[in-house]
């Protein structure tokens, strides 16, 4: 963990009115989670105990952690894809990835998380690969944007 | 003059390749030396048929879709530019079924303009609403609002007019405008919908709200999963106050308001809007006890007018056209129009905005053109994962907030997903409780256990484990749930259970002519 980096991200925040939230999403968006080694230090800077820094961190799914992989695949498992058998796919691209939710591939290219709607609901079953969103997904769909992103 | 050519840059559009559609269109065009410019406007939100490709002609605007890829080649040789004969041709866009006998009040521009062109809003009624409200007492905005019936559009329904007046009411020296964009209810998208494709719109509705309650600064607080949205509204807050539509004195009338959006973090719970206001103060989104109203005592202790963007967006309209005009739409108590949903297993999907008092069936069939799988239509849930389910008797009932609600249902905020025969209803009760123990915030008991509980409880009603009495169970546990908790996340999540249960029993290997039921 670079303290500097973590460093930098707080001065932006430290003064902004509920800057939690926009700190912890800075500090995510540039390392790819948010390590618990930063904790200490933003502890210290935004007035709160480690205990509230964690229970802030763990309390929001999109929060995490832990290193991912160089994708974040997310499934919605809401109801309108539940509709149109978001189930199947989900179970194919478990086989197909080799892992379960909150898992990362061996090889590091994949991470997969489960998501309660994308807001997609006009194309189930849809699943977003880091920022994009994909409709309509099939199975074959599912091979080649894991080609593609590999 | 160059051929206008729109393809869309809604989220769902671009789930569907639009970007490689416009990219297409763009270098064939130059391949084949046509002059032409693409517009990246809106969704018309007529999703079945995304990509959807316009074209301007004299003869208005012509649709072509869904174009795919491989289409674009055949377009270009039958001059589709220019209005040629293809077969992905639909005709003029705004003589489509589907969108002509829809009523659009809020969605007037969508899929029209350019989301991101100051010009084209203004071109298009834009800044309308704001222009005549700048020259109102705060008291006759209140007012204009409160006539025209408009009821929360986030799924509780409460009149925005008496929101705003609570608040106007409150002497603070700081008051705040929070727009609820934390859109989690699976098959609703109008949100989304307005922040990518009319996101003026909502920052019109912002700033108006800001007038009437004299409050100085707004939060749009975004869900996480809406990338594309917070792109769009970002690039729109800054165009809007280099034009002085935000910021301080806003066209020269002495009035200021800012404007901001903070990224929410993927809690369902923070779409309630007292823990939406604990995560903006940069805590755990634990939902709070009312009272203290949020009106009264809001965000970091401030009165503060928590409304979700459809009921913001919904603002200017009225404003413009007047309280009456709004207020003429609709049935009952249920003013105005609704932005519907349709979603899940239907043929044609999308957004239908429609004066209240629509029956299921109409948007079921006439609309949504029956199941996508071909299968007939079981139950639908309106209303998101907190609504219930309806069953095929009561698809007649008209869409209004009062009728919805003699059903132990709800209107919510209007999405409406559709599931097949193929569909279990006891593994749907199940997966409402599952959602609830992932989402509940953890404050109140019957909430954060009841849901697990729950879950076991219709796992051994499956089983035909001691059915009878775990039925009973059941019922109990949802009676705790829907009077021992604070928010609508514990106290609505048995309606999705019990109306499962009411309508299918058979799914949960209930006979109800048995004697011990």
């Amino acid at each position: 963990m670079d303290k500097i980096n973590i460093q930098a991200h707080i001065d932006m925040f430290k003064d902004v009115a509920g800057g939690l939230l926009p700190l912890m999403h800075s500090i995510q968006d540039d390392l790819g989670y948010i390590p618990e080694e930063s904790f200490p230090l933003i502890s210290q800077s935004m007035n709160l105990s480690i205990a509230e820094i964690h229970g802030f961190v763990s309390f929001y799914h999109h929060f995490r952690t832990k290193k991912t992989g160089k994708n974040i695949i997310q499934i919605c498992r809401a109801e309108s894809c539940q509709a149109m058998n978001v189930k199947n796919l989900e179970q194919y691209i478990k086989i197909k990835l080799g892992i379960d939710y909150h898992e990362m591939t061996d090889d590091q290219k994949f991470s997969l998380e489960p998501v309660y709607c994308l807001g997609n609901c006009a194309c189930s079953p849809s699943i977003m690969i880091n920022d994009e969103v994909f409709g309509r997904v099939t199975e074959e769909k599912v091979d080649q944007l894991i080609r593609d992103y590999k | 003059m160059p051929f206008k050519i729109f393809v869309p840059i809604d989220s769902t559009s671009l789930s569907l390749g639009a970007n490689d559609v416009a990219d297409l269109i763009a270098t064939d065009a130059k391949k084949r030396n046509i002059d032409i410019t693409i517009i990246r406007n809106g969704s018309r939100g007529m999703f079945w048929l995304e990509p959807l490709v316009e074209v301007e002609t004299d003869n208005g605007r012509l649709a072509y879709g869904p174009v795919e890829i491989n289409d674009i080649n055949s377009l270009f040789d039958s001059e589709f530019y220019q209005g040629g004969v293809h077969p992905k041709y639909l005709g003029k866009t705004e003589e489509l079924t589907w969108l002509k006998k829809q009523e659009r009040l809020t969605f007037a521009r969508t899929g029209i303009t350019d989301p991101l062109s100051i010009d084209d809003f203004t071109a298009h009624d834009g800044f309308n609403g704001l222009i005549k409200s700048l020259k109102m007492s705060n008291q006759q905005i209140v007012n204009e609002v409160k006539e025209s019936g408009l009821r929360g559009r986030g799924g509780a329904a409460f009149p925005t007019g008496i929101k705003w007046q609570t608040v106007l009411d409150v002497e603070s020296d700081q008051k705040y405008i929070v727009c609820n964009a934390d859109e989690g209810d699976s098959g609703t998208y109008s949100d989304r919908m307005v922040m990518e494709n009319d996101p003026f719109m909502l920052i019109e509705g912002m700033i108006i709200a800001g007038l009437a309650v004299n409050a100085n600064h707004g939060y749009i607080y975004l869900r996480s999963e809406y990338p594309h949205a917070l792109i769009t509204l970002n690039k729109a807050i800054e165009i809007a106050k280099k034009n002085n539509y935000l910021g301080k004195n806003i066209l020269n009338s002495g009035k200021s308001f800012s404007l901001e959006v903070r990224r929410a973090a993927g809690a369902y719970i923070c779409g309630e809007e007292t823990s939406l206001l604990e995560s903006l103060e940069g805590k755990r989104g634990l939902v709070r006890y009312k009272p203290p109203l949020p009106a009264i005592k809001g965000l970091f202790g401030k009165p503060t007018v928590v409304n979700n963007v459809i009921s913001l967006a919904t603002i200017p309209i009225i404003m413009s056209k007047g309280a009456k005009y709004y207020s003429n739409f609709g049935v009952g108590r249920s003013k105005g129009t609704l932005p519907i949903q349709l979603a899940g297993n239907l043929k044609n999907t999308g957004l239908i905005e429609k004066a209240f008092g629509i029956t299921l069936r109409e948007l079921l069939y006439e609309y949504g053109g029956g199941s996508a799988s071909g299968k007939k239509i079981k139950a639908v849930q309106v209303g998101g994962p907190l609504g219930a389910f309806i069953a095929e008797e009561h698809f007649d009932i008209e869409l209004d907030y009062e009728a919805y609600s003699k059903l132990n249902a709800v209107v919510g905020h209007g999405g409406i997903v559709a599931f097949d025969e193929t569909v279990n209803m006891a593994e749907m009760a199940r997966y409402s409780f599952e959602f609830c123990a992932i989402e509940s915030c953890g404050k109140c008991t019957p909430c954060r256990i009841g849901s697990t509980r729950g879950m076991e409880v219709i796992d051994k009603i499956t089983a035909k484990d001691e059915q009878a009495k775990n039925v009973q169970l059941l019922e109990n546990l949802c009676d705790t749930m829907v009077n021992g908790s604070l928010c609508a996340m514990g106290g609505m999540t048995p309606f999705p259970v019990m109306s499962a249960l009411k309508y299918f029993p058979k799914d949960f290997g209930v006979d109800t002519n048995a004697s011990d039921v």
